[in-house]
């Protein structure tokens, strides 16, 4: 009880410090998976969209392999990007390795298909009533996926924050393509893993404090964002 | 002489066939343009898929059908498809679809609530409208569209008598620029009001397809008039 | 201009002022600046934190540490991933010039290993004399953590036991556990199990959950554990920052280098005693 109690205690005095180190690891951990988010939106909304309305032999492997790829794990996607982006690898020359922006790419393989995967599903619902109205117009399947991914744009809010949680939460990928550097690859997760091992255990626990309330207050806006919206409408 | 016009919609022979099941067989169906068709029978005798096989929506398992292009069509249904937009651009929609560019994309658009009285909602989120104003918005789609061939399933079954009417002064509009006419129904009045000539299905097949006057008078096969009286009833 | 469009645009300027305002960190200075992989131990024993500022105020050059096991910091010099290797394996240091993934070995300073174990010493292995004390961990069958994960603590703890003339890791030894893990973890499960554990005198300083665990055995001439920096050979790697890399490894051994490891303290106690050979 004393440790969780050590543990309040200290969480509480670092935020009230305004400790800069710490905000120093907040601000990456948001810029490395926001950025994440965004580049697997662009590649994930339309990805997405496709597969839920394309009727090509291909669809039913596509979402075999876009379900696979949702239980990937972290550290799987981190060794590989690893090895891709090693100076010895056939990306080597980009000098990603032990960078954000090899973070940024790690993470964005691991939310891509949550990103496609979840807009599938979401399009595919909407498709339903507006399927016939759609073929009566002589629609394309681009056409459709343009409107329907507009249609949908306040469940692709939600779709976009949950990603985010997912990223901002993992520590496997960013733990193995940024190295945990100080000072300039270490984030909030790693962060915790590192201070955990050193056997700092409150300081860790102030840091899941912090992290999970960030991931709460995100999900929280998304929500009130996403009923504010929808009732204007429905 | 008759004049040698292609008719606007021709099925030859159609059948339609899903999961084993047949829901037309060996149809055959000439509409000519600006025609005022109706479509009758009884529950699952086939009128939708008629309706749709006309419009080129469904493909036929067997037989040929010709038809009006779709850039050309329009088509109501029983509950109309509205998307996530102001009402107005729900209209501004299906003609930027058309590649009609601004400001003759809006114009349209204004022109057309003004006709189906809609005006007062252009700015609203289409999905707060009543049903009978959703069926309504959907006919200003389709007068914006200013179709040749206008296809109507159901269009007023799920509608109040004043907003029924409402509607049908609209259909009754498109008509009127010229445009040929084919929906279903289940309300004898109204087909009575609107209708030239009905094709009554039974079963999958064409039973009767005479003018409407001959139809409700004299009908000729016993499943009409068992529909009839039924429906009278 | 449509409104969709127009809130895409608000949604992307948003977007773009979040990430300027997020994403400086983003932007590395990658001018002046190298990677050096080491090993947990010397990174979680503070001394870099305490280092490598004063080296940045001397030379301008940034430097960039990633901490792994001895094993894999050797592994990311071969691959090119790092400009220097800093580590404390001399075998392994001297297998990988010979091999032409180094320059140079160079001896920098050496701290030492401690055996850690239960405060009230079931196996009474306290003493001067590592052999000896795990002799008596053996017999007495004491839960004992190994970190088995191929770093320089592990290797030293596999030596030692060679020496004992003992063999638990292959006999696979109920009470030997072998955790695959780094030191700090490591000592988190010996505290958790209240095991013995060899550890480095720098982590066991620096760890704040010992709950009852003590030093057993130091001081012991073989629980000395040398430290080697090595420059990653440019001629295999052409992108290695040779010359600022090389800067480091002067600055470790030069005398300014050598009297700041010196005057790193953790309680009061100097933790690595420099000993570099003077040229």
């Amino acid at each position: 009880m004393s440790l969780i109690g050590e543990s309040a205690a200290a969480a509480l005095q670092l935020l009230l410090a305004g400790d800069s180190t710490l905000g120093e690891i907040t601000r990456l951990s948001i810029a490395v998976s926001a950025t994440a988010t965004l580049v697997a939106a662009v590649i994930g909304f339309p990805l997405g969209a496709w597969v839920a309305l394309t009727r090509s032999r291909l669809r039913s492997p596509f979402v075999v392999c876009l379900n696979a790829a949702l239980g990937l794990p972290p550290v799987v996607i981190g060794l590989a990007v690893y090895l891709l982006l090693s100076r010895s690898g056939p990306l080597g020359a980009l000098g990603w390795l032990f960078t954000p922006l090899g973070m940024i790419f790690a993470q964005t393989i691991l939310i891509t298909p949550i990103i496609a995967a979840l807009t599938r599903q979401t399009v595919e619902d909407a498709h339903v009533d507006l399927r016939d109205w759609f073929t009566s117009l002589g629609m394309s399947t681009w056409s459709r996926m343009q409107t329907l991914l507009v249609e949908v744009r306040f469940s692709l809010v939600v779709v976009l924050l949950a990603a985010f949680g997912r990223a901002i939460a993992e520590v496997g990928a960013v733990m193995i393509v940024g190295g945990n550097i100080a000072g300039s690859t270490r984030v909030m997760t790693t962060t915790i893993a590192l201070e955990t091992s050193k056997g700092d255990l409150p300081l860790a626990l102030a840091l899941g404090v912090l992290l999970v309330s960030l991931v709460l207050t995100v999900n929280a806006c998304a929500y009130v964002l996403k009923t504010k919206l929808e009732a204007r409408h429905d | 002489m008759t004049e040698l016009i292609a008719p606007i919609v021709s099925l030859r022979r159609v059948s339609f066939r899903v999961s084993g099941k047949t829901l037309l067989e060996d149809v055959s169906l000439d509409v000519q343009a600006g025609e005022r068709v109706v479509i009758l029978g009884a529950n699952g005798a086939g009128k939708s898929t008629l309706l749709k096989l006309c419009a080129g929506i469904l493909e036929p398992s067997a037989g040929e059908i010709s038809s009006a292009p779709l850039r050309e069509q329009a088509f109501i249904f029983q509950r109309p498809a509205i998307l996530r937009r102001s009402v107005l651009d729900n209209v501004r929609y299906v003609l930027r679809n058309r590649s009609i560019s601004e400001p003759e994309c809006s114009a349209r658009a204004r022109l057309a609530l003004e006709v189906t009285e809609l005006t007062s909602f252009a700015q609203q989120p289409a999905k707060t409208l009543s049903g009978g104003e959703q069926q309504r918005l959907a006919l200003a789609r389709a007068w914006a569209c200013q179709p040749r061939l206008l296809l109507a399933d159901e269009p007023t079954a799920s509608l109040s008598p004043a907003a029924a009417r409402e509607v049908e002064r609209i259909i009754q509009a498109v008509h009127a620029t010229g445009a040929t006419l084919i929906f279903t129904t289940h309300n004898l009045a109204q087909a009575k009001r609107l209708a030239q000539r009905i094709v009554f299905l039974d079963g999958g097949r064409i039973v009767e397809d005479r003018p409407a006057s001959e139809f409700f008078s004299a009908p000729q096969s016993g499943a009409a008039r068992h529909y009839l009286e039924g429906e009278t009833l | 201009m449509n409104r969709h469009c127009r809130h895409l645009l608000h949604f992307v300027s948003a977007a773009s002022l979040a990430l300027i305002a997020f994403g400086s960190p983003l932007a590395n200075a990658q001018d002046t600046s190298i990677t050096v992989s080491s090993t947990t131990s010397t990174d979680q024993s503070g001394l870099f934190g305490y280092l490598l500022p004063q080296f940045l105020k001397a030379t301008g050059i940034q430097v960039k540490v990633v901490a792994l096991g001895t094993g894999q910091a050797l592994d990311v010099g071969r691959r090119g991933d790092a400009d220097v290797v800093f580590v404390h394996d001399q075998p392994a240091e001297e297998k990988f010039v010979a091999e032409g993934a180094g320059v140079e070995r160079v001896a920098v300073m050496y701290n030492d290993f401690v055996l850690i174990g239960p405060a009230n010493d079931p196996a009474k292995a306290l003493g001067k004399d590592i052999v000896a004390g795990l002799k008596a961990v053996y017999n007495a069958k004491a839960p004992f953590v190994s970190r088995g994960d191929k770093s320089g603590t592990h290797a030293a703890e596999l030596r030692y036991w060679k020496q004992a003339g003992l063999d638990p890791a292959t006999e696979k030894q109920s009470w030997y556990r072998d955790t695959g893990s780094g030191m700090g973890p490591a000592l988190n499960t010996a505290a958790a199990m209240n095991a013995y554990i060899l550890a480095d005198r720098g982590t066991w300083l620096s760890f704040k959950n010992r709950q009852s665990l003590k030093i057993v055995v130091e001081g012991d001439a073989k629980l000395f554990n040398q430290y080697g920096v090595i420059l990653v050979n440019p001629k295999k790697h052409a992108h290695v920052k040779a010359v600022a890399g090389q800067k480091f490894i002067d600055w470790l051994v030069s005398a300014e280098g050598q009297g700041v490891i010196a005057s790193y303290k953790i309680g009061g106690e100097q933790l690595f005693f420099p000993n570099a050979t003077k040229k």
